[in-house]
């Protein structure tokens, strides 16, 4: 089996996966009917994207579990998404924050991706690309909205973001065997999207009105399994069922 | 012209189905009893996304998840449609959401039921959704031009919840011993309250009577609710559950005799003593006040947005 | 908008082009505070089914619209200016495709 691939596949599937579940959980807590669509939407298509990822790590993994198999069948420290994506949704603007700060990675992940020379991944990225550029257009303009909003929605927007910012530096950390398929053109490289990522986010914090925080400490430990407390209720709910009645067919 | 002119060439409309347009004159009830009915739809597809939404993160399989949130998202959908429609009358979401908050609009009283497991989601979707359904196309020829457009674009929107209703139920009511009980106890739970969905008997429903005269509704509740029954009883049968009442009995004309239907419980959960009832309102109360920064942040930019294409 | 006496934002009308060249086709309303946004909110309600290829917003205050009453002598005089339909028009027989 490729690991390489296989360990990829699943932290981009669980990252998909948590994000959206987060995304879900706000379904009719909307501040009005029209964004609450907007969000179940972005929910559809970050689950869309992990079943793509999920099913690919499957099939690379070779022992007959499918997607569904490694979305309900693996506990906390076997899951490996991005820290930033259990974080809880406390307000509208932690919501939007943690999702803009997401899809300014994902969209030029997804862009970089569509090169692979592995193509299921480029296949994945192909549809990845498309509606990430539809997210961080949502995003980034609720950032500029609120940013330039009110004093309160301002200020509750600067929170979020000094709050999350210690949770990105884990999303451009990578191992020898991540170096390995960057070099070998299979997915882009992290130092390229942090650039990028940097770029983006500096660009919309900046007509905002946000200050960016001081690179301080960040957290980590999301890539080896090691999460935040947060994680354990979600998944005991997400997988309630299927560990139940572990013979039902659904 | 004056009224009386106006008032005949209302009804020289409505005898030749012709639509009434937002900007046609009409008479102040019928206007009263539109906002009345096409607010409850909306307010019901909108309250209708707790009792669901409540199951996203625990629905059983990726694909589970997937359509239930298509589904969900739906329902937001038509609430809107709903809404829309109901402002071309003058009235704007902002009050209709304010009457439902205060109690003056009301819902439909099947979520002030539970929906407490997997088996559950299902038989909402079989049998609430299947009963809207019936309710919805029947309303696709109600007389006021936007409800009705409203209600075609519903209609084929809505096909497929109750397929992915009936599937779920079909799935466990063939899987393990567990999810067939499941499934019947959904069945026994929700059968009544569905059948309440189509509102009192005609004779007992003043409303109805007028709201057929305008040609609002199509249909009376007895035919519709009698229509429901027919078409879903044998969907039980093929799955090998029974209908949670007794009395029910296949006629020869093809139609089914049922029991009595429980209408002191019906008016309790519509006066609000139903299991769900504070539940709901609260939630919605609760999101709404939580939404106002977000509102009030978003129109202070839509000011300054707009001064700026003002001054350009 | 000037007036937003309804904190749900103000509604906009929704067109919407299914396809290439054909002519854009009313599809609904949304409330939304900005232009942008209005055009997000079209496209989740309006297009979740692959329904369109593009949209216009137009806030709904700036519709003029004609009014009912007004319907005879703005539509009737049309009536009688058949000459604008092809059908008015005899064509020799065997003439195809004019």
């Amino acid at each position: 089996m490729d690991n390489a691939i296989y360990n990829y596949a699943l932290r981009m599937g669980d990252t998909c996966l948590i994000l959206s579940h987060r995304l879900a959980e706000r379904c009719s807590n909307g501040p009005f009917l029209e964004e609450d669509i907007a969000m179940t939407n972005i929910s559809l298509d970050l689950l869309g994207g992990a079943d793509l990822f999920l099913s690919l790590a499957a099939e690379v993994e070779g022992e007959g579990r499918s997607a569904d198999d490694l979305a309900y069948r693996r506990n906390e420290r076997q899951y490996y998404n991005h820290l930033l994506a259990e974080r809880p949704n406390k307000n509208f603007a932690h919501v939007m924050m943690r999702q803009f700060l997401h899809d300014a990675l994902l969209h030029p992940l997804y862009t970089g991706l569509k090169l692979s020379k592995n193509e299921h991944l480029a296949g994945i990225a192909e549809k990845g690309v498309k509606e990430s550029a539809y997210h961080i257009r949502h995003s980034s303009m609720w950032i500029v909205r609120l940013g330039k909003g009110t004093d309160d929605s301002k200020e509750k927007l600067q929170d979020a973001l000094d709050d999350l910012w210690t949770y990105t530096g884990e999303m451009f950390e990578y191992n020898d065997e991540e170096a390995t398929l960057a070099k070998d053109g299979v997915i882009p490289s992290f130092e390229e999207l942090k650039t990028t990522w940097l770029k983006t986010v500096k660009e919309v914090f900046n007509e905002a009105g946000l200050e960016v925080p001081k690179d301080k400490w960040m957290a980590t430990g999301g890539r080896q399994g090691v999460h935040s407390e947060f994680l354990g209720h979600m998944i005991a709910e997400m997988q309630y069922l299927p560990r139940a009645y572990p013979d039902a067919k659904w | 012209m004056d009224e009386a002119k106006q008032e005949e060439l209302f009804w020289k409309k409505i005898e030749a189905e012709e639509k009434i347009e937002p900007k046609d004159w009409m008479p102040e009830d019928y206007r009263k009893n539109l906002i009345r009915q096409i607010s409850q739809h909306a307010h019901s597809e909108v309250i209708g996304m707790q009792p669901e939404g409540n199951w996203i993160t625990r629905a059983p399989s990726l694909r589970a998840k997937k359509v239930l949130l298509a589904k969900i998202q739906d329902e937001a959908g038509h609430g809107l449609y709903l809404y829309s429609a109901c402002e071309t009358l003058g009235v704007s979401r902002d009050t209709l959401i304010e009457q439902l908050h205060q109690q003056k609009a009301k819902y439909s009283s099947i979520f002030n039921y539970p929906v407490l497991s997997w088996a559950d989601i299902g038989a909402v979707g079989w049998l609430v959704d299947g009963a809207a359904i019936v309710n919805q196309v029947s309303l696709q020829r109600t007389s006021y031009g936007p409800y009705s457009r409203a209600m075609v674009r519903i209609c084929k929107e809505e096909s497929f919840h109750q397929r992915q209703g009936y599937e779920i139920i079909t799935q466990m009511a063939n899987g393990t011993a567990e999810q067939r009980e499941m499934a019947q106890d959904a069945l026994n739970r929700l059968w009544w309250p569905s059948l309440m969905m189509f509102g009192p008997t005609d004779k007992d429903s003043p409303n109805s009577a007028k709201a057929m005269k305008w040609k609002i509704k199509r249909e009376s509740n007895d035919l519709l609710r009698q229509r429901f029954i027919d078409k879903t009883v044998p969907q039980a049968e093929i799955l090998g559950l029974s209908i949670p009442d007794p009395d029910l009995e296949l006629q020869a004309d093809g139609s089914y005799k049922f029991g009595e239907i429980n209408w002191q419980e019906f008016y309790d959960v519509v006066q609000g003593n139903g299991p769900c009832n504070k539940q709901r309102l609260d939630h919605h109360i609760k999101a709404h006040n939580e939404g106002a920064w977000v509102r009030e942040a978003a129109i202070a930019y839509g000011m300054s947005k707009s001064k700026e294409t003002i001054a350009a | 908008m000037s007036e937003v006496k309804d904190n749900q934002g103000p509604l906009w009308e929704v067109f919407i082009q299914s396809k290439n060249n054909l002519p854009y086709k009313h599809a609904g309303s949304v409330h939304a505070f900005d232009g942008e946004m209005a055009l997000q909110n079209a496209r989740d309600l309006y297009t979740r089914r692959g329904e369109g290829r593009a949209i216009w917003v137009v806030p709904s205050n700036q519709i003029i619209s004609s009014v009912p009453t007004d319907e005879d002598s703005f539509f009737d005089p049309s009536d009688d200016k058949i000459y604008r339909h092809p059908t008015f028009y005899t064509v020799k027989e065997g003439v195809k495709n004019m």
